[in-house]
């Protein structure tokens, strides 16, 4: 016990004085997970705000794989994203590879299904609130999207919340991918797994205290947002 | 899409033609509507109209079909057989923007009042420069005016109902179709509901109006369709079906032994 007290003080040390890896690997984790959780929405808000909105055939099948693709397991989509962006796969010519691009790549094909899946459930939901009022009025399809998206804006912070949670603490994808390179590809997961198995636990326990106060803080604020949201009857 | 036209231009009002006695016109008609659901009859045979200028008060028992009239008329649903006529065609997407709807359950956006009234414009293609005048003249006409900027939901279901009111007025409706809007409300906030109610028949808007309020009834109605069990049972001037009414039906809620809710 005594050991661990030391080691938290000295993660704690190398946090509060602003260590430039540190400062490093936190910066590019975020850069990496925030690019991702952006793309992730660009792509699966649509997505999921169509598959909500509409009926149209195929719809079933369409929902089924996306609520399967949210428990896809990191490890698979770094073999993916590997395969495919690897010399001799299809998009070799790029040379991702072993770059924060690909990481980002791999983070996007994770998060994208999880923010799809669970905007569909969200939007489906107020849909069935809205569907005849905007039935009587003559929503167009572009315009239904978009107010449905609106309106569940802050139902929406927690799926976004959701995929970020995912992305941020996930390690089999992007080590793949990335390759966990010193002053390249790493980031905050992917250092902490190489550091505790080196035996630099002050490193990996810094790390560890970063990614868990980041997962209350941003926690907390969407809490306090959504709060004040029902307040105002808009969640 | 095209700006509704103001029903001001229209150059008839149903009224004055009634007192020369001349028929009156019917803006919507329904044409031996039948729905069925699970081989279940729901509206049967239903033949009636909204008279042009005129204010139709749908009567009927819960479970009469009072409520799916309206969405037929509406075009929200589409019947077994039968057909509904706007202006004596077919109704379509364009008859649809014509008429507006107020649900007995007022739906708002998660938006504030005033965004409310702009999102329905805006769907309904007003000029984005005339939305804003026009949604708070709307407000100022529904006396919620102090409320523009407050969440539409945290409203009280009297001013709620109000707002989904000035909502469809702002659309500038031929017909405004109401279910049940003061059902669960108060007498002051039914007492502001009427008011709008008859304005906008004052300006012209013809009105099809669910209750089962007599008192209601007698205040609002020009004429009456009288529903039971799926059916027209009566279906005429207000004075006549609650004075000599000539079904068993109206004549039981008339003389009390047949309660029409809620
Ligand atoms: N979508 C539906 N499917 C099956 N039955 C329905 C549906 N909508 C309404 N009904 C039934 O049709 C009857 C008439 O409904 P409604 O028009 O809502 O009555 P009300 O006169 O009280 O407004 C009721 O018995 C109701 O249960
Ligand atoms: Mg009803």
């Amino acid at each position: 016990m005594d050991g661990f007290a030391e080691v938290l003080g000295q993660a704690l040390a190398l946090i509060l004085s602003g260590d430039p890896d540190l400062v490093e690997i936190i910066g590019l984790s975020l850069r990496v997970t925030l690019s991702a959780v952006a793309l992730g929405c660009v792509l699966g808000l649509p997505l999921g705000a169509v598959a909500g909105a509409f009926r149209f055939p195929g719809r079933a099948a369409v929902v089924v794989l996306m609520n399967a693709l949210m428990g896809l397991p990191p490890v698979v989509v770094g073999l993916l994203v590997y395969l495919s962006l690897s010399a001799s796969g299809p998009l070799g010519v790029l040379g991702l590879l072993y770059t924060p691009a690909a990481m980002i790549v791999a983070q996007t094909v994770l998060v994208t299904p999880i923010i799809a899946a669970l905007t569909r459930q969200v939007v489906e939901d107020l849909h069935g609130e809205y569907a005849e009022q905007f039935a009587s009025l003559g929503v167009g399809p572009a315009h239904r999207v978009a107010a449905l998206l609106w309106d569940a804006r802050y139902s929406l912070l927690t799926v976004v919340l959701a995929g970020f949670g995912r992305a941020v603490a996930e390690v089999g994808a992007v080590i793949i991918v990335g390759g966990n390179i010193n002053h390249v590809t790493r980031v905050m997961t992917t250092t902490i797994a190489l550091e505790t198995s080196k035996g630099n636990l002050e490193l990996a326990l810094a790390l560890g205290v970063v990614l868990l106060a980041l997962a209350l803080t941003v926690n907390a604020a969407v809490m306090a947002l959504r709060a004040s949201a029902v307040r105002a009857a808009y969640a | 899409m095209r700006e509704v036209r103001m029903h001001a231009d229209e150059p008839f009002c149903g009224a004055p033609l009634l007192r020369r006695g001349l028929t009156p016109v019917p803006l919507a008609e329904a044409r031996d509507l039948t729905l069925r659901a699970d081989g279940q009859a729901l509206l049967d045979g239903v033949s009636c109209s909204f008279a042009a200028g005129r204010r139709t008060v749908v009567m009927g028992a819960n479970g009469s079909g009072k409520s799916l009239l309206l969405r037929l008329m509406h075009g929200l649903i589409r019947p077994t057989s039968g057909t509904v006529l706007w202006r004596g065609a077919p109704l379509d997407r364009r008859a649809r923007a014509r008429q507006a709807l107020v649900f007995q359950t007022p739906v708002m956006l998660r938006r504030s009042v005033l965004a409310n009234l702009r999102f329905a414009l805006a769907v309904r293609g007003v000029p984005r420069c005339a939305r804003r005048a026009r949604a708070e003249a709307a407000l100022e006409q529904a006396r919620l005016t102090a409320l523009a900027h407050r969440p539409a939901r945290v409203l009280s279901g009297g001013e709620q109902q109000r707002l989904a009111i000035a909502r469809a007025l702002a659309c500038r409706p031929e017909l405004l179709l109401l279910d049940e809007p003061t059902a669960s409300l108060d007498p002051a906030s039914t007492a502001l509901i009427e008011q709008a109610v008859d304005a906008a028949h004052a300006d012209g808007v013809t009105v099809a109006l669910v209750t089962h309020d007599a008192g209601q009834a007698r205040r609002l109605a020009d004429d009456i369709v009288f529903l039971h069990a799926g059916r027209v049972a009566e279906h005429g001037p207000a004075a006549q079906v609650l004075s000599r009414p000539r079904s068993e039906a109206a004549r039981a809620w008339l003389e009390g032994r047949l309660h029409l809710g809620p």
